[in-house]
C-alpha cells in the first residue's frame, strides 16, 4: 500500500522491540467476541488511474455550470474563481496542518486567518469576526443561541423570507432549549412585514433574524429594523447568504445590526454539492466573550515580536466543556482562507465591480423575462442578483422543457413555500454573458435555442 | 544523531492592508455586457472601508510566504494524539476538484446529480460496514457538529419513548466537545471518574445508571488510547436501564477490519473523515462528521439522507420523526469524494492493514520511551500512547518538551489532554510513518530527556529556531485584538 510504508522487516523489528509475536498480539484488549470474525465488505482496492477514471465517470454524470446554462443560486453561488486561488491553497503548508495549536509553527495559518477576521468586520461593518463556522445555516443558528445567551431572554422571530435551510437549522438547535420561535411573514413586495414585527416584538425577545439580501433575492430595508428590535432591548441578527452583495449594499453593521452571519462559499470556493463553504460570524466588540468559535488576536513573543495565537479560548469547550459558548472545535479554516485570497485579490474595487456586475446582469434578466408572456414578478422590492418569478404554465413541464435544452432554470419554490408552486427563484451573476441571459428568456418564450 | 529542526533564511512578510496601494488590484472581469444599474442611494455603500488594493503579484507573494511559516503533514511528523495526522494523499485532493464534482450545484435536480448521490450512497454504506451499524448520515460537518446530531437523535428516541431523562454520563476523559454538544441538546452533564487504569468498568456505569440518565457517552479506544474492554457489558447495563450509548469515534484508526462499534452495542458513533479516513485538516476545518446509527435510531436521522430506488439516487426529505437538519444542503461533499477516494484506494485489506499499522507504531514509540517518560497508564496500548511530564527533573514541564520538540523538527504531541493526566503527552503517529521517522523522533525525545536533566535552559528557552519565540498569550486574551485597524485608527 502505497501509503504505508512499513516493510515486513520493520514490522518484524518492530514487534521484537515491543516484546510481542505478531501484530495480533497488540489487539489483545479487546475481547475476542468482539473481534471482527470476517473481512469487511467494501469494494476491491483500485490503483490511482482505475480511481480516477471510476470518479470522472460519476462525474460526467452530473450537471454543471459548464456543460449546462446553469440559473441556480439560492445559498450557493457559482462565481468566477481566480487561479490564484487554487494555486495557493494547495500550499500543503497550508492544508496539511491541523489548528493551529502550536502557535509558533503555525504563524502562517494565523496571520492569514487574523486577515480574514479583519477583512469579514470590513465587509460586515463590525467589530470583530471569528474564525469561522461551517456554514451560513449553522452560523445562524449559533447566532440565535449567542442572542439568547446576551440577552437573556428565549423568543426568536424569525423572517419567513430567511434561507428556509437555515431556518430548519435554527429550529434543530433549539429544539431542546425551550426556545420560542416565532415566524415573522413577509409582504406582498418580498419585504419584512413590519406591522407583523411589531405585535410580536417585546421585552420578551432576544432577536430579529433576517436574510441580507433574503431568500427571494430581496433586499431588506434593515435601517428602522435594528431601531425597532433595540427599543425593545433585542439583538438584530443578519444572515447573508451571498456575501457578493456586501460590496455594493450598506454594510449591516452601518444599519445597526448586533450580529452579522453568513456563508462566504461565493468567495473563491466551488459550489461542491453544497459543501464545503465557510459560515461568517461577527459581531460587536462589547458581547465577543459571548461569541462561538475560535478567535484569532494578535501578541507578541517573548523578544517583543509581533505574532498571533488563538485566543478568549476560555469560552470553547476545551477548557469549559459543558459550560462552553458552543460545541465548535473544527471549522472551515481552509475555507476561510480561500475566502481571504479571493478578497485580497479583488479589493476594494473588484469587490464593488463583482457586485454591480451580478445586479446589473440579474437587473437585466429580471426585466427580459417579466416582458416574456406568461412571466411575471411577484415581488417589486428591489433585489440584488436573485429574483423570484411566477408562471401559468406547470412548473414542472417548464423546468423539464428547459432541461432538455441544457438550462437550469432555476429552483421551484414548492417544497419550501406551500402556494408558491408556480414560482421559482432565477440567480443571475458576473458568470453570465448577455447571449447566455437572452437564450434563457428565449427558452422561456417557448423557443428553441 | 541527525536533527531535522534547522535554521534558515526566512522572509518577513506584513500584513495584506500593509501591501495596500490605492489604484492596485489583482482580478480581472470582463467589460460588462448590459446596462449598468443604480440601486436606491439609501441602500447603497461608498466602499468597504480598509480593503486591501494589492495586485496579483502581491497576493501569491503573501500567502506564499505565510505559508513558509506553517508546519502541516507534509512537512514532516505531526504525532498530535487524537487528531490521527495521517498522510494526505494527493489524488483524493484531485478527485475533490474534478469538474462534475466540484461544480455540481446542490439544487440541481436528482436526475441530474446521480453521480453525485451515487457517491454519497456508496461513501454512506462504506462506512455502515466499517463501523457495524444499520444507517449512516454524511451531513454533519465535523466531528462535534456529528455528536449534536447523535445526542439530538438520543433526545428525540427517549421523548419518544415518553421519558423525561435529563442526564448523560460522560467519563473525564472524554473530549470537551462531549459535555459541550450534550448542553446543546438540553442535557445535564455527570461526570464519571474513569478510575486508575484508564478504563471504565461495568461496575462503575451500573452505579451511575439510574432513571433520569439518558445516554452514556464514550470514546473507544478511549483518550488514553487504551481499549474501554468492558463496554459490551457497559451497553447492556445502559440499555437494560432505559439509556443509549454514544461513542465518539475520533479513535477509530485503530479498529477498521478488526472490531466494529455497532457489533459492541452501542447505539450512536460519529466519525471524522479528517481523521481516519485522510481528508485533510486544512489548519482548522473543514472536516465531515458523519453518524452512523443502530436501527431504532433511523427514523431520527437528520433529513434528507441519500436512498435508493432501483438503478436511482435520490434525496429522501420525508421523514416525519427527524431531529430535522443540522446545516445547509447535504454536507461537506468535498471532503466526502476525499474520504470516498481513501476508501477506493485502500479496499478492506488497505483499512485493515493501516489499523494494524497505526496500533504497531504506537506501542513501537511506547517501548521506546517508557521509562525515560513516565507512563501512567499500564494496560496494551492501541493507537496512541499518553506519558507524561512526572519524571522531568529541573522544573521542565511537558510544554518545554512540547517546545523544544520544535526546535527538533518536529510537530508536539497533543499535551496537557487528557486532562486525567497530569501534564499529559499525547502521542498518536498513525500508520503512514515509517520505522524510520519514528525512530529519529524517539531518538529526539530520547534527546530532550537527557538535556532536561543536563541543560534545562534548553528546554524553557525553546523554541529558538522559529520565527517568533513562546508568544504572551496571557496578553492577547487580556486586551483582545482581533482585528487589523490602520495606524489612524488606533490612536
Amino acid at each position: 500500500m502505497r501509503y504505508i510504508p512499513h516493510t515486513e522487516e520493520d514490522i518484524r523489528q518492530m514487534l521484537a522491540g515491543i516484546g510481542v509475536n505478531t501484530v495480533e498480539d497488540l489487539f489483545s484488549e479487546i475481547p475476542s467476541d468482539l473481534r471482527l470474525k470476517c473481512d469487511l465488505n467494501l469494494p476491491e482496492a483500485l490503483s490511482e488511474p482505475e480511481l480516477l477514471r471510476n470518479l470522472k465517470t460519476l462525474a460526467a454524470v452530473n450537471a454543471t455550470a459548464e456543460n449546462h446554462l446553469s440559473f441556480l443560486g439560492g445559498g450557493a453561488y457559482d462565481h468566477f474563481i481566480p487561479s490564484v486561488v487554487d494555486q495557493l491553497i494547495s500550499r500543503s503548508e497550508f492544508y496539511s496542518a491541523y489548528t493551529p495549536y502550536q502557535p509558533e509553527i503555525s504563524q502562517g495559518t494565523l496571520q492569514a486567518i487574523f486577515e480574514y477576521q479583519t477583512l469579514i468586520c470590513q465587509l460586515t461593518g463590525m467589530d470583530v469576526s471569528n474564525a469561522s463556522m461551517y456554514d451560513g445555516a449553522s452560523a445562524t443558528a449559533e447566532a440565535v443561541l449567542m442572542a439568547a445567551r446576551v440577552t437573556r431572554r428565549k423568543q426568536i422571530l424569525i423572517a419567513d423570507s430567511l434561507h428556509p435551510e437555515y431556518r430548519e437549522t435554527i429550529a434543530t438547535y433549539c429544539k431542546y432549549l425551550g426556545m420560542d420561535l416565532v415566524a415573522i411573514p413577509f409582504k406582498e413586495n418580498g419585504r419584512l412585514d413590519r406591522a407583523e414585527l411589531a405585535v410580536h416584538l417585546g421585552k420578551q425577545t432576544a432577536a430579529v433574524v433576517v436574510g441580507y439580501p433574503n431568500f427571494f433575492g430581496v433586499i431588506e430595508e434593515l435601517a428602522g429594523l435594528s431601531d425597532l428590535a433595540h427599543a425593545q432591548g433585542a439583538l438584530l441578527v443578519t444572515a447573508v447568504a451571498e456575501p457578493i452583495a456586501l460590496g455594493l449594499l450598506k454594510s449591516p453593521g452601518e444599519l445597526g445590526a448586533d450580529i452579522v452571519v453568513g456563508e462566504g462559499q461565493s468567495f473563491g470556493m466551488p459550489v461542491s454539492y453544497g459543501g464545503p463553504g465557510v459560515g461568517f460570524f461577527a459581531a460587536k466588540q462589547k458581547t465577543v466573550r459571548s461569541m462561538p468559535g475560535r478567535l484569532i488576536g494578535e501578541t507578541k513573543d517573548i523578544n517583543g515580536k509581533t505574532g498571533y495565537v488563538l485566543t478568549l479560548a476560555t469560552r470553547e469547550q476545551h477548557i469549559r466543556r459543558e459550560k462552553a459558548t458552543s460545541n465548535i472545535c473544527s471549522n472551515q479554516g481552509m475555507c476561510a482562507l480561500m475566502a481571504a485570497m479571493y478578497l485580497s485579490l479583488f479589493g476594494k474595487k473588484g469587490i464593488r465591480e463583482v457586485a454591480e456586475q451580478n445586479l446589473a446582469k440579474a437587473t437585466y434578466a429580471r426585466e427580459a423575462i417579466a416582458a416574456v408572456p406568461g412571466f411575471t414578478l411577484p415581488f417589486d422590492a428591489p433585489v440584488f442578483n436573485e429574483f423570484v418569478v411566477e408562471t401559468e404554465t406547470p412548473l414542472d413541464a417548464l423546468m423539464t422543457r428547459l432541461e432538455g435544452m441544457k438550462i437550469l432554470g432555476g429552483i421551484s419554490l414548492a417544497r419550501y413555500y406551500p402556494g408558491m408552486e408556480n414560482r421559482f427563484l432565477v440567480c443571475v451573476t458576473e458568470q453570465h454573458r448577455r447571449e447566455d441571459i437572452d437564450l434563457l428568456v428565449t427558452a422561456l418564450k417557448g423557443g428553441v435555442a | 544523531m541527525s536533527r531535522v529542526g534547522t535554521s534558515g533564511l526566512q522572509l518577513n512578510e506584513k500584513l495584506i492592508f500593509e501591501h495596500s496601494d490605492a489604484g492596485r488590484s489583482g482580478y480581472s472581469l470582463p467589460k460588462l455586457d448590459v446596462p449598468p444599474v443604480r440601486l436606491p442611494k439609501e441602500l447603497t455603500r461608498h466602499e468597504v472601508t480598509g480593503f486591501p488594493e494589492v495586485s496579483e503579484v502581491d497576493v501569491v507573494r503573501h500567502y506564499t510566504r505565510l505559508s513558509t511559516w506553517n508546519y502541516g503533514v507534509d512537512s514532516g511528523f505531526y504525532p498530535l494524539g487524537s487528531c490521527t495526522m495521517k498522510y494526505n494523499p494527493k489524488v483524493n485532493e484531485t478527485a475533490a476538484r474534478i469538474a462534475g464534482l466540484a461544480g455540481c450545484h446542490p439544487y440541481t435536480p436528482e436526475h441530474l446529480s446521480q453521480g453525485a448521490l451515487e457517491l454519497m450512497f456508496g461513501l454512506q454504506n462504506a462506512l455502515a460496514e466499517i463501523s457495524g451499524f444499520q444507517a449512516v448520515t454524511l451531513q454533519p460537518a465535523a466531528g462535534a457538529h456529528g455528536e449534536l446530531a447523535g445526542m439530538l437523535m438520543v433526545r428525540s428516541w427517549q421523548e419518544a419513548k415518553g421519558g423525561k431523562r435529563t442526564k448523560v454520563l460522560i467519563p473525564d476523559t472524554a473530549h470537551g466537545t462531549n459535555p459541550a454538544s450534550a448542553t446543546l441538546c438540553g442535557f445535564e452533564v455527570v461526570p464519571i471518574e474513569s478510575g486508575r487504569s484508564g478504563v471504565l468498568t461495568a461496575e462503575t456505569v451500573a452505579q451511575f445508571m439510574n432513571d433520569d440518565v439518558a445516554a452514556l457517552m464514550v470514546t473507544n479506544p478511549n483518550t488514553l488510547g487504551l481499549f474501554e474492554s468492558d463496554i459490551k457489558q457497559i451497553c447492556e447495563i445502559v440499555h437494560a436501564g432505559g439509556g443509549l450509548v454514544y461513542c465518539d469515534g475520533a479513535n477509530l484508526n485503530a479498529l477498521m477490519g478488526i472490531a466494529r462499534p455497532g457489533d459492541m452495542g452501542i447505539d450512536v458513533m460519529h466519525f471524522n473523515l479528517h481523521k481516519t479516513f485522510s481528508t485533510p485538516h486544512g489548519g482548522g476545518g473543514p472536516g465531515s462528521g458523519p453518524v452512523g446509527v443502530a436501527e431504532k435510531l433511523i427514523p431520527y436521522l437528520p433529513a434528507p439522507i441519500v436512498v435508493k430506488k432501483g438503478d436511482t439516487y435520490g434525496l429522501d426529505f420525508d421523514r416525519p420523526e427527524s431531529i430535522g437538519r443540522l446545516r445547509s444542503f447535504y454536507g461537506n461533499f468535498g471532503v466526502m469524494v476525499r474520504a470516498w477516494a481513501y476508501i477506493l484506494s485502500m479496499g478492506a485489506d488497505g483499512l485493515k492493514f493501516a489499523s494494524q499499522m497505526a496500533v504497531l507504531n504506537a506501542n513501537y514509540i511506547r517501548s521506546r520511551l517508557e521509562g525515560a517518560y513516565h507512563l501512567p497508564h499500564k494496560h496494551r496500548s492501541l493507537h496512541e500512547v499518553v506519558f507524561s511530564d512526572a519524571n522531568l527533573p529541573n522544573d521542565c514541564h511537558t510544554l518545554d518538551v512540547a517546545k523544544r520538540l520544535i526546535d527538533y523538527g518536529y510537530h508536539p504531541p497533543t499535551i496537557y489532554f487528557p486532562l486525567v493526566v497530569k501534564g499529559s503527552i499525547m502521542i498518536e503517529p498513525t500508520e503512514t510513518e515509517s520505522k524510520e521517522i519514528l525512530d529519529e523522533f524517539c531518538d529526539a525525545m530520547l534527546a530532550i530527556a537527557n538535556e532536561a536533566a543536563e541543560n534545562p535552559d534548553l528546554l524553557h528557552a525553546a523554541p529558538t529556531l522559529t520565527r517568533v519565540g513562546r508568544l504572551d498569550e496571557t496578553a492577547a486574551a487580556r486586551q483582545p485584538c482581533l482585528c487589523w485597524l490602520p495606524e489612524d485608527y488606533k490612536a
